[in-house]
C-alpha cells in the first residue's frame, strides 16, 4: 500500500526503496515457497516412514513365532507359555469387543455432549466445560484404571449387576457370575476415556458451522431441533467422525486402564460379565518378562495384529458410514 | 566490580571443572529382576558412598530383559528371578565366549492371602489344598481338603474366587514352582515359567493388582510377595512343609528354606529351593540372583565387581531385613564366597 502512496517527506527516493524492497520480498517468498513445499513434505514423509519403520520392525521381530505357528496364531484360543504354544483369539476378540462397546456408549454421549456444548450452553459455561473436558483427555490412563478397579467394579457389582442380572439374566451375554472385573468393566472405563476425544473435537466442528447457515434454517421457521439435526449435524459430519475414528484408535490401544479392570483371562466367554483379555494388555504384562525367543517372538507378533486389527477395524467403519450416507459425503 | 564479578565466575567455573574431573568415576551397569530393586539400590546406594569412585546403575527392567541384556553384553551384570535354563546358558557361552555365573543375593517368600467373609482367623493351606484350588478341582471353601486342618474356623460352602498374577513375574515362577514340585498333576497340565497357563481365575496386575482383587471380592484367594504382605500388614495363611508342620511365612522361616535346601545346592546355585526338607522351614520361597560373567576382560571392571559381591555377602546382608529382604543362610555365603574366585581376566 505504502509504496502506491509518496509520502510527502520522504518524496521520490522512499518510494523507490520501497518498490525495490517489495520486489526483494517478492522474489524471496518465491524461493521460499518450494522450501516450504519440501519442509512440509518431509514432515509428511516422516509419517510414512515411522509407520513403515514400525510395521518392517515388528514383521522382522516376529520371524520365529510366524514359522513356528503360522496362521495357528491367529486362530488358536490356547495361550500357554510354558509349552511354548501361543493362540491370539481371545485376545483379538477381547480387544475389537471392548472397544467397539465403549465407543457404542461413548459415541452418543460425546456427540450429545457436544451438542449441547456448540449449540445449547451458554457460551461461558461451554467455555468452561470444553476447559474440564481437555482436563479429562489429559487424566493419565493408570487413573482410570484405579478409579475403575476401586469405584466403578464395587459399584457395578453392588448396584447395577444385581438388577441387571435380574431383569436380563436370561441373555447369554448378561450370565453367569460377575467378579467385579470383566469385558463389561473395560467397556465403560473405555468409553469415559474416549469420551473427551470424541466431545472436544466435535465441539469445535460444530463451532466452526457458518452461523448463516444457522439463521438460514431459522428463517425458515425450523426449530432449534431441527436445525442442529437437519443443517449442522450434517455440515460437521466429517469432523465427527474423524473424533470417533480417533477415540476408536485410542481404544484399541488403551493398555494400563484396561489390564487393570479387564481380569486378564485368555478366553472367548460370552458372557460380557465374564473376565477377558486385549492384546495391548497381554503385549504389556508379559513383555517383561518374556524368557525364550518364540514366546518374545509371539508377543511381538501380537503387536502386529493389533496394528491389522487397527487397519481393519478402521477401514470397515469408514465403509460402513460410506454405505450409510450413501457416499454423498462432499460437505465441507 | 565487573571485573570481580568474572574472576569469581571464572574460579567458579574452573572449580567445578576440577571436580567433575577428579576423581575418576567408574561406572557399572546391571539390568534385570523388579522384586530386589529396592535392596539394590539401597545396597549400589550405599557402595557408592563407601567408594566414590564406583558407580553401579540398576535399571529393574524384568528377568527376562535382565538375562537377554547381559547375554547381549549391554549390560556388566544381569539380575533374575528364576534361574537360567540350560540353553539360556548355552546362548550366553556361544555369544560370548565365557560362561555365566548365578549369585543368590537374598531370599523371597510368596504367601497365600484370602476374604472370606466371616473368617477372621489364620487358614492352613496343604499343598494339596493350594493345588486342587489352583486346578480348578476344589471350587468351594468347605471342601473337606481344606476344612480338615481348619475345624476351628467354619468355612462356608461358598464358590471359591482363584485370583493369579497376570502380569509375568518372579513371584509367579516361585508359587507355581511349588505347585508343579508337589504335584504331578500340576507339572504336567500346567507347568512352571513366569507366566503360565491358569486353568482357573482372575488376573491383578502386580501385586497391588492381586491383594485389591482379593480385598475387594468375597471368597477370593490370591498369592503376593511376603515383602508386600508384610509391608502392607496384610494377614496371610500358613503352608505344611515337607515335615508335616504348618508354617507362617517370616524372614526367619524363608531363610531356614534356604539353609535346608543348602546341603543339595548345586555349584552353580541354579537351584529351586521350593519344598525343602527342615523342621521349620516356609516351602514357598526362592533366591533371586545376580548374573555376572566368568571373564571380565577390563581389569578395572572386574576388581570392582569383585568387590561389591564380597561386600554384599559380608555386610549388605545385614541390610536386608530392614526392608524386609530375608538373608542368606551362612552355609550358602560360604559358597559363593568361593564362587567368586571363579571371576577372571
Amino acid at each position: 500500500m505504502s509504496a502506491d502512496v509518496p509520502l510527502q517527506s520522504s518524496g521520490f527516493t522512499h518510494e523507490l526503496g520501497a518498490q525495490r524492497r517489495t520486489r526483494l520480498v517478492t522474489r524471496l517468498a518465491m524461493l521460499l515457497d518450494p522450501l516450504f513445499f519440501l519442509l512440509t513434505l518431509a514432515c509428511a514423509a516422516s509419517i510414512v516412514a515411522i509407520t513403515v519403520l514400525l510395521v518392517h520392525q515388528l514383521y522382522v521381530h516376529s520371524v520365529e513365532s510366524r514359522n513356528a505357528l503360522g496362521w495357528n496364531f491367529l486362530i488358536g484360543q490356547n495361550w500357554d507359555p510354558v509349552a511354548g504354544d501361543f493362540g491370539a483369539l481371545p485376545f483379538i476378540f477381547g480387544t475389537i469387543v471392548t472397544s467397539i462397546i465403549a465407543l457404542l456408549i461413548a459415541a452418543p454421549l460425546g456427540i450429545a455432549t457436544a451438542v449441547f456444548l456448540a449449540e445449547m450452553a451458554p457460551p461461558r459455561l461451554s467455555r468452561f466445560l470444553a476447559f474440564l473436558i481437555d482436563l479429562l483427555a489429559a487424566v493419565p490412563s493408570v487413573i482410570y484404571g484405579l478409579l475403575g478397579i476401586f469405584l466403578l467394579a464395587p459399584f457395578l457389582t453392588k448396584v447395577v449387576v444385581p438388577p441387571l442380572q435380574k431383569a436380563l439374566g436370561f441373555l447369554p451375554i448378561f450370565s453367569g457370575p460377575f467378579y467385579g472385573v470383566s469385558l463389561f468393566t473395560a467397556c465403560i472405563v473405555l468409553a469415559v476415556m474416549v469420551v473427551p476425544f470424541i466431545v472436544s473435537i466435535s465441539r469445535e466442528v460444530l463451532l466452526s458451522v457458518p452461523r448463516d447457515q444457522r439463521e438460514a434454517s431459522f428463517a425458515l421457521a425450523s426449530t432449534h431441533w431441527e436445525t442442529v439435526w437437519r443443517v449442522v449435524l450434517p455440515q460437521a459430519r466429517r469432523g465427527i467422525y474423524a473424533s470417533v475414528f480417533l477415540a476408536l484408535a485410542r481404544a484399541l490401544g488403551e493398555t494400563m486402564a484396561v489390564t487393570m479392570v479387564i481380569g486378564n483371562t485368555p478366553q472367548i466367554a460370552k458372557s460380557l460379565l465374564a473376565p477377558g483379555y486385549t492384546i495391548a494388555a497381554v503385549v504389556a504384562n508379559e513383555f517383561t518378562e518374556a524368557t525364550g525367543d518364540l514366546y518374545l517372538s509371539a508377543l511381538i507378533e501380537l503387536g502386529l495384529v493389533l496394528f491389522v486389527v487397527t487397519i481393519v477395524i478402521n477401514g470397515l467403519s469408514r465403509l460402513l458410514i460410506h454405505a450409510t450416507t450413501g457416499g454423498h459425503d462432499h460437505h465441507g | 566490580m565487573k571485573k570481580a564479578i568474572v574472576g569469581a565466575v571464572l574460579i567458579a567455573l574452573t572449580a567445578g571443572n576440577v571436580a567433575l574431573a577428579d576423581p575418576p568415576v567408574l561406572s557399572i551397569t546391571g539390568a534385570g529382576a523388579t522384586f530386589p530393586y529396592p535392596i539394590y539400590s539401597k545396597w549400589f546406594d550405599t557402595y557408592h558412598k563407601l567408594h566414590t569412585d564406583l558407580q553401579i546403575n540398576y535399571q529393574s527392567i524384568g528377568s527376562g530383559g535382565g538375562i537377554r541384556q547381559v547375554t547381549e553384553g549391554t549390560v556388566d551384570f544381569g539380575a533374575t528371578d528364576g534361574p537360567m535354563d540350560d540353553k539360556a546358558l548355552k546362548g550366553f557361552s556361544d555369544k560370548r565366549g565365557c560362561n555365566v555365573l548365578h549369585f543368590p543375593t537374598v531370599l523371597g517368600g510368596v504367601v497365600p492371602i484370602y476374604n472370606i467373609p466371616g473368617v477372621k482367623g489364620e487358614i492352613k493351606f496343604t499343598p494339596e489344598a493350594l493345588v486342587g484350588i489352583y486346578l480348578g478341582t476344589i471350587t468351594k471353601w468347605n471342601d473337606l481338603v481344606i476344612a480338615k486342618d481348619n475345624a476351628d474356623l467354619k468355612l462356608p460352602a461358598n464358590d471359591i474366587v482363584v485370583v493369579h498374577r497376570s502380569d509375568g513375574s518372579g513371584t509367579t515362577y516361585i508359587w507355581v514352582d511349588f505347585l508343579s514340585k508337589v504335584s504331578k498333576d500340576w507339572k504336567e497340565k500346567v507347568g512352571v515359567g513366569t507366566s503360565v497357563k491358569w486353568p482357573v481365575g482372575l488376573g491383578g496386575k502386580g501385586n497391588e493388582g492381586v491383594s485389591g482383587l482379593v480385598k475387594q471380592t468375597p471368597n477370593s484367594i490370591g498369592y503376593v510377595e511376603l515383602i508386600y504382605a508384610l509391608q502392607t500388614k496384610m494377614s496371610y495363611g500358613s503352608v505344611k512343609n515337607t515335615a508335616g508342620k504348618f508354617v507362617r511365612a517370616n524372614l526367619k522361616s524363608v531363610t531356614a528354606a534356604a539353609a535346608g535346601a543348602a546341603k543339595n545346592m548345586p555349584e552353580d546355585f541354579r537351584v529351586s529351593i521350593t519344598n525343602p526338607p527342615g523342621e521349620d522351614v516356609y516351602p514357598i520361597a526362592s533366591f533371586t540372583w545376580l548374573l555376572v560373567p566368568d571373564q571380565i576382560k577390563d581389569e578395572a571392571k572386574r576388581k570392582a565387581i569383585v568387590g561389591f559381591l564380597q561386600w554384599m555377602l559380608d555386610k549388605g546382608q545385614k541390610m536386608t531385613e530392614a526392608l524386609h529382604y530375608a538373608p542368606l543362610p551362612k552355609e550358602v555365603v560360604e559358597k559363593e564366597k568361593k564362587a567368586i574366585e571363579k571371576i577372571h581376566g
